[in-house]
C-alpha cells in the first residue's frame, strides 16, 4: 500500500487534509464503533500524482485564467469545466498510480461492487459545505471501471458548480484537491438520513426513509417516509407517510429506479422502533462529534451502517435574486428536462404561435384612440408574459445541451470536447430555414439584372409577380426583418431594408451551410450507442439524444417565437407613434408603450420621445492612445479569417453589412443572423458554445470567438480583424 | 472603460517591479542582437533608462540604429507562468546621453540600482536614454493592450 491509498483504520488525524472531510468522519465512526463499510481512501496525494503530470494543473489554470474569472458568464464557465473534464477523462494517468491504484481495488474488492464518492478537504466543514456538488458512483464494479470512476470525482472538482461555490466562498481555486472514497456498496433494503437536529426546527429530530438504496432519496426521485422526534425525551411525535412508488436498487451495472412491489408500497419502510433506532444513532454521532449530525444510513440484513455523517449546514439564506441561485437550478434531471420538453412542444410553443396569429389578425388602423391604447397594454402585457415563459422555461431547457455533452463526453471521451455539437448539428432551425428563403430571393436578383435594377431604385412594387408573392410570404412568416433584435424598441418601417440585404446577398455568390453533415453526425451517433450494449441503456441513450436534439433546435427558435409576438406590441405602438405625429409632427423619436398609452387615452399628453440613437459612430480622427491589439475570447467555431469589423450597436448598422465582414456584436439574436450568410466571422461578447452566435456560425462554417470582453467598446466598424476560432483569439489591425 | 487608466497601471507596476530588461538592438548586417540590461523607467514611462560600458556591441549598435526594443516581464520560470506572468515590449529610440546635462538621469538610476553606483559612474560607462513610442502589453498568456506614448 503506498501513500495514494489508506485504509480507513490507518488513517490519523494527520491525514485530515489528506483523505478529506468524509473519510475522516467516518474513520472516526469506526473507530467508535459505529458499523461503517469497508473503506480505502485514495488520498490527494494520488491527484496531485495525476495534476502534476502531463502538465494538467497548469492546463486547468490556463483555462481558468483566459481572462478575469468575474468576468466569466457561467456558458463560459460551464464550457471551461467540460474542456477540464475531458482533460481528467482522456488523459492517462501515470503507470505507477494507474497500477498501484488498480492492484489495491483488485485485492480489496476482486467481487464486490464499490461505491466511489468525491471527499474533498474542507468539503464537510460546517461553514462550507459542498454536500452534494461532487459527483458519486454507485455499484461500480472492477479496478478499471473504478479507476475511470475516480477521474470523474477528481473533475467534478472543478465542474461549474463546484467552481462557483468556491468563488463564492473565496476558496483559493488553485490550491484545490481532491481525495476519494472507495467503499463496498452496503445494498441495504431500506436507507435513509436523519438529522440530529431539525435545521428548521431546534427541539426537534427528524428521520426520513425510503426502500433500496439511499441515491432515491438524496437525488429526490424517490419521495421518503418522515418521522420526527422530541430531541429532549427522544419520543416517536409524528409520522408522515409518503406515496410509496419507488425504490432505486443496483442493478448489473449501475442503479436504477425501479416501481415498488405492491406489497412494500402498503407499508412504511421503517416499523417505529427501527426509525428510534436510526434516530438514536443520529445523536449517538452528534455526541460523538459534539455538533448535530447529518446521517446518512442503510439498513441490511436488520444491521444498520452509516453511510456518512457531516455536521448540519444552516439553511441558506441567499437572497432570491441571486443569480447564481437561479444558474444553479439550471441543472435538470433527465427527467425534469423531459416534462420540461413537453410543455414547451404542447403548450407553449402552440400557444405563443396562436397568440401571434391572433394579435396579427386585430386590424389596427380603425381601431378608436382609447382601444388602441387598451390593445397596446394588452401586447405589452402578452409579450412580458412570454418573456416569463421565455426565462423561467426555456433557458433552462438548454441544459439538456449540456446534460448530454456530458453523457457523450464521459462515454465517449472525444479528443475534441465539442464532437458531441456535430451530432446536434445538422438539426433543422427556424433560422436556417429563414435564410434559406433569404437566399431564394436573392438567388432570383442574381438570375435578373432587370429585377435588380428595379429594386436598386427603390420600387419594389414593379418586381412581377413570383418575386413579389415570394417577398410577401417571407414578411408574413419572418417579418420584414425591421424588428430583429428581442427587447429592442428600435424599428425600421417598410421593406427598404430587407431589400438592402438582399440586394447585398445577391452581389455574391451563396454562401454554403457547412456543417459537418448528416454523414458525419450518422457516424457519431452509431459509435455513440454502440457503446450501449443493452437495449434498455440504448433506448435510454436514444432518448437523450432526441431531447438533446430539440434542445439545441429551440435554443435558436425560441427567439424566432417570441420576436413574432414582440413584432406585434411594435406594430401596436408604431400605429400610436403615427398617430402622435400626425399631431405632433415635430417629435420624431423612439417612442416607449407605456408613453403611447398615456398620449392615446389623454390627448394634451406630451410624449416624451428620446431622439434616434447615432446610427454610426462618428469616424475616429485621431486614433486612440490606447488601442486593444489580441482580446481574448472563447474558441467557439473553428477557422480563420480576416475581414473589416462591422459592430452592431443598433438595427440600422445590420443593414450596412457588407459580403465579407466580421460580425461584432454584444449579444447575437437569432432574429439578428440573416447577415451571417455575409459574414466572414462571429465575435461575440457573450461567451460559450451554445449561445446563437455560435451554433449559427458553426453552421457556416464561419470562424467564432465568443466571450470577448466589452468587444462593441474595444472594436470599432472598419477596423481589419483577424478571427482565430481554434484559438479563441481576435486581433485588430 | 478604463483600458488605457488599467493598463497604464499595469505596466508601472511591472517596470518598477522588475530589475532586468531584456534590449533588442540590431548588428551593423542588419541582424537582431539581444542583451540584458539593468533599467529604470521614468514615473510618467515616457522613458527607460539604462547603463553600459561604452565598449560593448550593444553600444555601437545603439549608436549606429538608435531603433530599440526592451521586454521586460514578470515570469518566474514556473509552467504556472504561462497564465500568470506579464510582459511588455517597449519600442523607442535610444539616446546618448551628456552626463553633465541630465543629473536627474543618476538619481533615477540609482535609487532602483544603488549597488551599481560604480558602474554607472565609470568614465567608460553610457547612459542610455530610451524614448519610448509605445508599449504592448500581454498578459493571461494572449490578452494584448497597444499604450501610444507619442
Amino acid at each position: 500500500m503506498t501513500h495514494w491509498i489508506l485504509p480507513l483504520e490507518t488513517v490519523t488525524p494527520a491525514d485530515l487534509n489528506r483523505v478529506g472531510g468524509k473519510a475522516y468522519a467516518l474513520h472516526r465512526l469506526a473507530q467508535a464503533g459505529f458499523t461503517v463499510p469497508t473503506t480505502y481512501c485514495v488520498t490527494t496525494d494520488a491527484y496531485a500524482e495525476f495534476v502534476s503530470h502531463a502538465g494538467l494543473r497548469e492546463r486547468i489554470l490556463m483555462e481558468l485564467h483566459r481572462k478575469d474569472f468575474k468576468d466569466m458568464r457561467w456558458e463560459e464557465i460551464w464550457d471551461a469545466s467540460l474542456r477540464i473534464r475531458n482533460l481528467f477523462l482522456t488523459i492517462p494517468l501515470p503507470s505507477p498510480l494507474a497500477d498501484s491504484l488498480r492492484t489495491a481495488f483488485e485485492t480489496h474488492f476482486p467481487e464486490t461492487a464499490v461505491v466511489v464518492r468525491s471527499s474533498a478537504p474542507g468539503e464537510d466543514a460546517s461553514d462550507a459545505s459542498f454536500a452534494g456538488l461532487h459527483e458519486s458512483y454507485v455499484n461500480i464494479r472492477g479496478a478499471d471501471a473504478v479507476v475511470d470512476r475516480i477521474r470523474s470525482v477528481w473533475a467534478s472538482l472543478w465542474s461549474d458548480r463546484a467552481l462557483l461555490y468556491r468563488q463564492e466562498l473565496g476558496l483559493d481555486v488553485e490550491k484545490s484537491a481532491m481525495a476519494v472514497v472507495v467503499q463496498e456498496i452496503i445494498a441495504g433494503d431500506r436507507s435513509g438520513v436523519s438529522f440530529s437536529k431539525n435545521p428548521n426546527n431546534q427541539f426537534e429530530g427528524v428521520v426520513e426513509s425510503v426502500y433500496g438504496l439511499n441515491e432515491g432519496l438524496v437525488s429526490g426521485t424517490v419521495t421518503p417516509d418522515r418521522w420526527r422526534f422530541d430531541r429532549s425525551s427522544r419520543r416517536l411525535t409524528e409520522h408522515t407517510p409518503a406515496e410509496r412508488e419507488y425504490a432505486v436498487v443496483p442493478t448489473d451495472s449501475g442503479i436504477e429506479r425501479r416501481p415498488l412491489p405492491e406489497g412494500l408500497a402498503a407499508r412504511p419502510p421503517l416499523t417505529p422502533p427501527e426509525a428510534e433506532a436510526v434516530f438514536a444513532l443520529a445523536l449517538r454521532s452528534e455526541s460523538y462529534f459534539q455538533a448535530p449530525q447529518d446521517v446518512e444510513w442503510t439498513l441490511r440484513d436488520d444491521r444498520l451502517y452509516v453511510l456518512q455523517s457531516r455536521p448540519i449546514t444552516t439553511v441558506s439564506t441567499d437572497a432570491p435574486d441571486d443569480t447564481r441561485r437561479w444558474y444553479l437550478s439550471l441543472h435538470r434531471s433527465f427527467e425534469n428536462l423531459k416534462a420540461l420538453r413537453s410543455r414547451i412542444e404542447q403548450t407553449h410553443l402552440p400557444g405563443m404561435a396562436a397568440e401571434a396569429q391572433a394579435l396579427a389578425q386585430r386590424k389596427l388602423e380603425g381601431l378608436p384612440d382609447a382601444q388602441l391604447a387598451d390593445e397596446i397594454q394588452h401586447r405589452v402585457e402578452t409579450n412580458d408574459k412570454w418573456v416569463k415563459v421565455y426565462w423561467t422555461e426555456f433557458i433552462p431547457f438548454a441544459h439538456g445541451i449540456r446534460l448530454f455533452g456530458q453523457v457523450y463526453n464521459d462515454t465517449m471521451r472525444p479528443e475534441n470536447p465539442y464532437e458531441f455539437m456535430d451530432l446536434l448539428g445538422a438539426t433543422p432551425m427556424a433560422s436556417l430555414e429563414r435564410n434559406r428563403l433569404l437566399e431564394e430571393l436573392a438567388s432570383m436578383i442574381r438570375a435578373d439584372p432587370r429585377l435588380r435594377e428595379i429594386l436598386q431604385k427603390q420600387d419594389p412594387e414593379q418586381a412581377d409577380d413570383l418575386f413579389r408573392h415570394r417577398l410577401a410570404r417571407f414578411i408574413e412568416k419572418f417579418g420584414d426583418l425591421s424588428c430583429p433584435v428581442t427587447g429592442g424598441t428600435q424599428c425600421l418601417q417598410g421593406t427598404d431594408a430587407l431589400i438592402k440585404i438582399l440586394l447585398e446577398l445577391a452581389s455574391h455568390p451563396p454562401a454554403g451551410i457547412d456543417h459537418p453533415g448528416a454523414g458525419t453526425a450518422d457516424r457519431l451517433k452509431i459509435a455513440f450507442f454502440e457503446r450501449f450494449g443493452q437495449q434498455a441503456k440504448r433506448e435510454q441513450a436514444e432518448q437523450l439524444l432526441d431531447l438533446a436534439r430539440a434542445s439545441y433546435r429551440l435554443r435558436d427558435d425560441d427567439n424566432i417565437h417570441l420576436g413574432r409576438i414582440e413584432a406585434q406590441l411594435i406594430a401596436a405602438v408604431e400605429e400610436a407613434r403615427r398617430r402622435i405625429r400626425s399631431r405632433l409632427p415635430q417629435l420624431s423619436g423612439r417612442l416607449d408603450p407605456a408613453e403611447a398609452v398615456l398620449s392615446l387615452k389623454n390627448p394634451a399628453h406630451v410624449p416624451s420621445m428620446p431622439g434616434a440613437q447615432q446610427a454610426e459612430e462618428k469616424p475616429r480622427k485621431t486614433p486612440s492612445r490606447i488601442q486593444a491589439r489580441q482580446i481574448v475570447g472563447q474558441p467557439a467555431g473553428p477557422g480563420i479569417s480576416k475581414g473589416p469589423a462591422r459592430v452592431i450597436r443598433t438595427t440600422e448598422d445590420l443593414f450596412e453589412f457588407k459580403h465579407g465582414e466580421v460580425l461584432v456584436c454584444d449579444a447575437v439574436d437569432p432574429n439578428m443572423t440573416y447577415v451571417v450568410p455575409l459574414a466572414s466571422g462571429v465575435v461575440e461578447r457573450r461567451g460559450g458554445m451554445l449561445i446563437h452566435g455560435a451554433i449559427i456560425a458553426r453552421e457556416y462554417g464561419l470562424p467564432c470567438v465568443t466571450g470577448v470582453p466589452d468587444a462593441t467598446q474595444r472594436i470599432h466598424t472598419g477596423d481589419a480583424l483577424t478571427v482565430d476560432g481554434y484559438l479563441g483569439i481576435v486581433t485588430i489591425g | 472603460m478604463n483600458d488605457r487608466k488599467n493598463t497604464q497601471q499595469e505596466i508601472g507596476w511591472l517596470l518598477d517591479g522588475q530589475k532586468l530588461a531584456v534590449l533588442s538592438t540590431r548588428t551593423p548586417e542588419g541582424h537582431p542582437y539581444v542583451s540584458l540590461v539593468a533599467f529604470a523607467s521614468a514615473a510618467d514611462l515616457k522613458c527607460i533608462l539604462f547603463v553600459t560600458p561604452a565598449t560593448t556591441r550593444k553600444y555601437a549598435n545603439l549608436r549606429a540604429d538608435p531603433r530599440v526594443a526592451l521586454l521586460i516581464d514578470s515570469r518566474s520560470n514556473q509552467d504556472a507562468d504561462i497564465h500568470h506572468a506579464m510582459a511588455v515590449t517597449a519600442l523607442g529610440s535610444a539616446q546618448i546621453v551628456e552626463k553633465d546635462q541630465d543629473r536627474g538621469f543618476l538619481d533615477r538610476y540609482l535609487a532602483k540600482h544603488p549597488h551599481l553606483e560604480e558602474f554607472a559612474k565609470a568614465p567608460t560607462s553610457a547612459w542610455i536614454r530610451v524614448h519610448i513610442h509605445r508599449y504592448v502589453h500581454v498578459k493571461n498568456f494572449q490578452s494584448v493592450m497597444e499604450l501610444r506614448m507619442q
